[in-house]
C-alpha cells in the first residue's frame, strides 16, 4: 500500500468515467423512458450534434432531456465532436429548457463532455456567453431540474447543463474545473503528472459528494456502466424519478430560492477581524499654513520623477 | 576627460528593473514613475499595462470615495491541494507579495459623483484566478448593489478559475451568475469592464453578462487558452484573435476604450442605465443627481400644447386613477381634474407630499434614502419647473 497506490485508483475511475462504451443519454433515456422524441437546432444559426435535447416519457412524466452524446465509434464521435459542444449546443439547451418551463416539465440533464468545443469557431460565436447565459438561465429556471453526471463533467462546458435543484453522479464519473492534463501542465509543468492532478483535484463522485457538489452517488453494477446499460439506467432512473416527485412537490417561488440558497453557500471561506483603514487626519489650517510657509516643514524630496539624465560627454 | 560616446546595447545596470519597465509592444524603456503618471499605459505604443486593484480603483472612482468591504474575507484549503508547493503557501506568498488578502476587492464608492457598487480584479494575486473568496465578494457586491439599489461595476482580470479550489471554484460560476441574474430582474444595471487578460470561467460568467460589456484597447479575452485553441484541431488563428478588437467585431462588446476615457465612458453609461424606479405608470426622468434643477429647453412648448390641445378628458378616472395608490390625496386635489395638466397634478396628489427640493444636504447623495423622494419628484417636474401657475402649495413656496 504505497503512496501511489490512492493516485491509481483515483486515475483508474477517471479512465472508467471516460470509457467508450459508457451509456450516454441517448442510451440511458432509450432505457429509462416510454417514448423519446428529439429537437434541434438553436433557431438562431446551427444545430449541434454534440448535445441532444428533447422530450421523454418517464414512468409516465413529461420531462425535457438534455445531455452531451459522445460518439460509439469514430465516425460517429467527429460528427458528435466527441460530445464538444459549440456554442450552437448550449443555445440549443437553452431552447429546451424554456420549452420545459413554459409547458411544466421538469429538466433532466445527462452530462458527459471533456469540455466545451475550444477553437477558433467557439471563440467567434461566443462559447463564453452561450455558457454565462446557461447558466445563468437554469439559475432562475421555473421548473425542477435534475442532473446526472454519467461520465465525464468537464468544467464549464458541463456546468452550464447542470445548474440543478438536485445533482446526481454515477459511482464512476468524475467533475472537474480543468481537466487532469491541463492541471498538471500549468501545475506540475508536465502533463505526465495527470494522476497526480487528478487526485489532488478530488476528482470522483464521492469525493465531490463530500465537498458538497454532487448530492446524490449511484453504484454502479459490476465492473461499471459499460458492461450493463440497463441495470445503470434501472439504478440511475429510481433515484431520478424519486428525486423528481419530491421537487414538483415544492412551491416554484421556495424551489428557485433553495436553487439559489445551494450554490450561494458554495465555496467555503473564513472572514478574518479587520481594522477599517483610518483616513489620514487633515490638518488644521493653521498647521497647514505654517508648512506652507516654513522651509524646514517641506516633505524632502520622495525620489526622483525624473529619469537619471544620461551620462553627459 | 574621456570621451564616452553613447553605446549601442544599453548596459545592463542603466536599467534597474525596480524603476524601469520595458514595454512588450514596443520594446522601450518606460521609467516606472512616468509610467505610473499616466495610467500604466505607454506613451509611445499605447500599450496597456495590467493595474493593480488600488490603482484601478484610483482610476475609476473619485477620490476619497471608496469604503472597501469585507476587507476580512480569506481562503480556505478545502481539497487539501498540494501540487509543488501546497495552496496554503501559495496563497501566504501571494498576499505577501502583493498587500492583498485574494484577487478581489469590492466596496462602495462615487464615479463622477454617482454611487456605486464597484469589484475590482487583481491580476498580481495568483494570476486573478477565482476561487471561493473571489466569487463570494462578486456575489456580495452584487447582492448589495441590489439592495441598495446602486449600479454595480466589475472589473475583471483573471486566468479563468483557482484549480486549487478544484469544482468548488467552478461553483463560483453558478454562484455569481444567480446573484447577477437577479440584479437583472430588479432593474439595476451592471457594466462589466474587461480588462487584460480576462479568460476561463471568469470570461464565461460574471465579465461577458455586462448589460454593458466595456473592454480596454488589445486586452486578451477568451475562454479557451490560444494554444489550446490551436492545438486541438491544429488551425491556424485570425490575427488579433481573442484580443478586444476580435470580440467586439464578433459582436460581444459595447465599446473598446482607451483607458485614460475609461472613467468617462461608464459615467456616461451610468447616466443612462438608471435603476428602474418604482414608477407609477410615468416615465419622466430623474432630477440630476447634482441636484440643480435639469434644465429643459422649449419646455414651455408642452405645457402649451396641454393647454392649446385638448385632452382626452375621462374626468371620471382621474379621481380612481389616483386613488389607486394607498396615499392620501394632499391640498392639490382642489384642482379641476379636466386638464392633462391637472391629470398630472392628480397623480401628483396621489403621491407622497415631498419636501422643497432642498439637495445642499449631502455631498455624497445617500441612495437609500433619497430613492423614495426622487421617484416621486421625477413625475412632479414634469411641470413643476415651468408652470407659471404652481400646481402644488409646496411648489408655491419654492417659488
Amino acid at each position: 500500500m504505497g503512496p501511489s497506490d490512492p493516485r491509481d485508483a483515483v486515475w483508474a475511475r477517471v479512465l472508467q468515467a471516460r470509457n467508450l462504451r459508457r451509456p450516454r443519454i441517448l442510451e440511458l433515456v432509450a432505457e429509462m423512458a416510454d417514448d423519446f422524441v428529439e429537437i434541434h437546432g438553436d433557431r438562431l444559426s446551427g444545430d449541434d450534434a454534440a448535445i441532444v435535447t428533447g422530450f421523454a416519457r418517464i414512468d409516465g412524466r413529461r420531462v425535457v432531456v438534455i445531455g452531451q452524446q459522445k460518439g460509439a465509434d469514430t465516425e460517429e464521435n467527429i460528427r458528435r465532436n466527441f460530445g464538444m459542444p459549440h456554442p450552437e449546443g448550449y443555445r440549443k439547451a437553452m431552447r429546451a429548457m424554456e420549452l420545459g418551463e413554459r409547458f411544466g416539465m421538469p429538466i433532466v440533464t445527462f452530462v458527459d463532455v471533456p469540455g466545451a468545443h475550444p477553437g477558433a469557431e467557439s471563440e467567434e460565436r461566443g462559447i463564453a456567453e452561450a455558457i454565462a447565459r446557461s447558466i445563468g438561465m437554469m439559475s432562475r429556471l421555473r421548473t425542477p431540474i435534475v442532473t446526472a453526471i454519467t461520465g465525464e463533467g468537464g468544467s464549464g462546458g458541463a456546468l452550464a447543463v447542470a445548474v440543478a435543484d438536485v445533482v446526481i453522479a454515477l459511482e464512476n464519473a468524475v467533475y472537474s474545473v480543468i481537466s487532469p492534463e491541463g492541471c498538471a501542465a500549468i501545475l506540475w509543468r508536465s502533463a505526465d503528472e495527470a494522476a497526480s492532478a487528478a487526485a489532488a483535484m478530488r476528482m470522483t463522485a464521492a469525493e465531490q459528494q463530500a465537498l458538497g457538489v454532487v448530492d446524490v452517488v449511484v453504484s454502479e453494477p459490476g465492473e461499471g456502466a459499460h458492461g450493463d446499460h440497463a441495470e445503470t439506467a434501472r439504478r440511475l432512473k429510481a433515484v431520478i424519478v424519486e428525486q423528481l416527485d419530491v421537487l414538483v412537490r415544492m412551491p416554484i417561488d421556495d424551489l428557485v430560492e433553495a436553487r439559489y440558497a445551494r450554490f450561494r453557500a458554495l465555496g467555503p471561506h473564513t472572514e478574518v477581524a479587520t481594522v477599517p483603514p483610518t483616513a489620514p487626519e487633515r490638518p488644521g489650517i493653521a498647521d497647514r499654513l505654517r508648512n506652507l510657509f516654513d522651509p524646514s516643514r517641506w516633505p524632502a524630496a520622495t525620489g526622483r520623477d525624473e529619469p537619471p539624465a544620461r551620462d553627459e560627454v | 576627460m574621456p570621451i564616452k560616446l553613447p553605446s549601442f546595447r544599453p548596459r545592463r545596470d542603466a536599467y534597474p528593473p525596480d524603476l524601469w519597465t520595458k514595454c512588450p509592444s514596443c520594446e522601450e524603456m518606460l521609467f516606472n514613475k512616468q509610467l505610473d503618471k499616466v495610467q500604466r499605459v505607454c506613451p509611445s505604443c499605447g500599450h496597456h499595462f495590467r493595474l493593480s486593484a488600488a490603482a484601478r480603483l484610483a482610476l475609476l472612482l473619485d477620490h476619497g470615495t471608496f469604503v472597501e468591504r469585507d476587507a476580512g474575507l480569506q481562503s480556505v484549503d478545502p481539497l487539501g491541494f498540494v501540487d509543488q508547493k501546497s495552496y496554503p503557501d501559495r496563497l501566504a506568498a501571494a498576499q505577501l507579495a502583493t498587500g492583498m488578502r485574494d484577487a478581489a476587492v469590492w466596496g462602495t464608492g462615487t464615479l463622477d459623483g454617482r454611487p456605486v457598487a464597484i469589484c475590482v480584479m487583481d491580476f498580481g494575486f495568483m494570476g486573478g484566478s477565482m476561487g471561493a473568496v473571489v466569487g463570494e465578494k462578486v456575489t456580495r457586491a452584487a447582492e448589495y448593489a441590489l439592495a441598495q439599489r446602486l449600479p454595480l461595476v466589475v472589473v475583471s482580470a483573471s486566468g479563468g478559475a483557482r484549480m486549487q479550489e478544484g469544482t468548488l471554484a467552478l461553483m463560483q460560476l453558478a454562484k455569481t451568475i444567480g446573484a447577477l441574474e437577479r440584479l437583472r430582474a430588479g432593474g439595476v444595471p451592471y457594466l462589466s469592464v474587461l480588462s487584460d487578460p480576462t479568460t476561463g470561467g471568469v470570461f464565461a460568467s460574471f465579465a461577458v453578462l455586462g448589460d454593458i460589456n466595456v473592454a480596454e484597447p488589445n486586452a486578451l479575452i477568451g475562454f479557451a487558452g490560444a494554444r489550446v485553441s490551436a492545438g486541438t484541431i491544429a488551425q491556424e488563428l485570425p490575427a488579433g484573435f481573442q484580443r478586444s478588437e476580435f470580440l467586439f467585431q464578433h459582436g460581444f462588446l459595447d465599446r473598446v476604450v482607451h483607458r485614460s476615457e475609461l472613467r468617462g465612458e461608464i459615467a456616461r453609461f451610468l447616466g443612462y442605465l438608471v435603476p428602474a424606479s418604482r414608477r407609477n405608470g410615468t416615465f419622466a426622468d430623474e432630477p440630476e443627481p447634482l441636484g440643480l434643477p435639469s434644465f429643459r429647453p422649449l419646455s414651455f412648448l408642452s405645457n402649451l400644447a396641454e393647454r392649446v390641445m385638448p385632452s382626452e378628458a375621462d374626468a371620471p378616472t382621474n379621481g380612481s386613477g389616483s386613488h389607486d395608490s394607498a396615499h392620501e390625496p394632499s391640498a392639490a386635489s382642489q384642482v379641476p381634474p379636466e386638464s392633462g395638466a391637472a391629470r398630472r397634478a392628480a397623480v401628483a396628489a396621489s403621491l407622497p407630499a415631498v419636501p422643497a427640493h432642498d439637495t445642499v444636504e449631502a455631498a455624497v447623495p445617500d441612495p437609500v434614502k433619497q430613492e423614495p423622494e426622487r421617484a416621486s419628484e421625477g413625475t412632479v417636474d414634469a411641470d413643476a419647473h415651468d408652470a407659471a401657475t404652481p400646481e402644488r402649495p409646496q411648489d408655491a413656496e419654492r417659488g
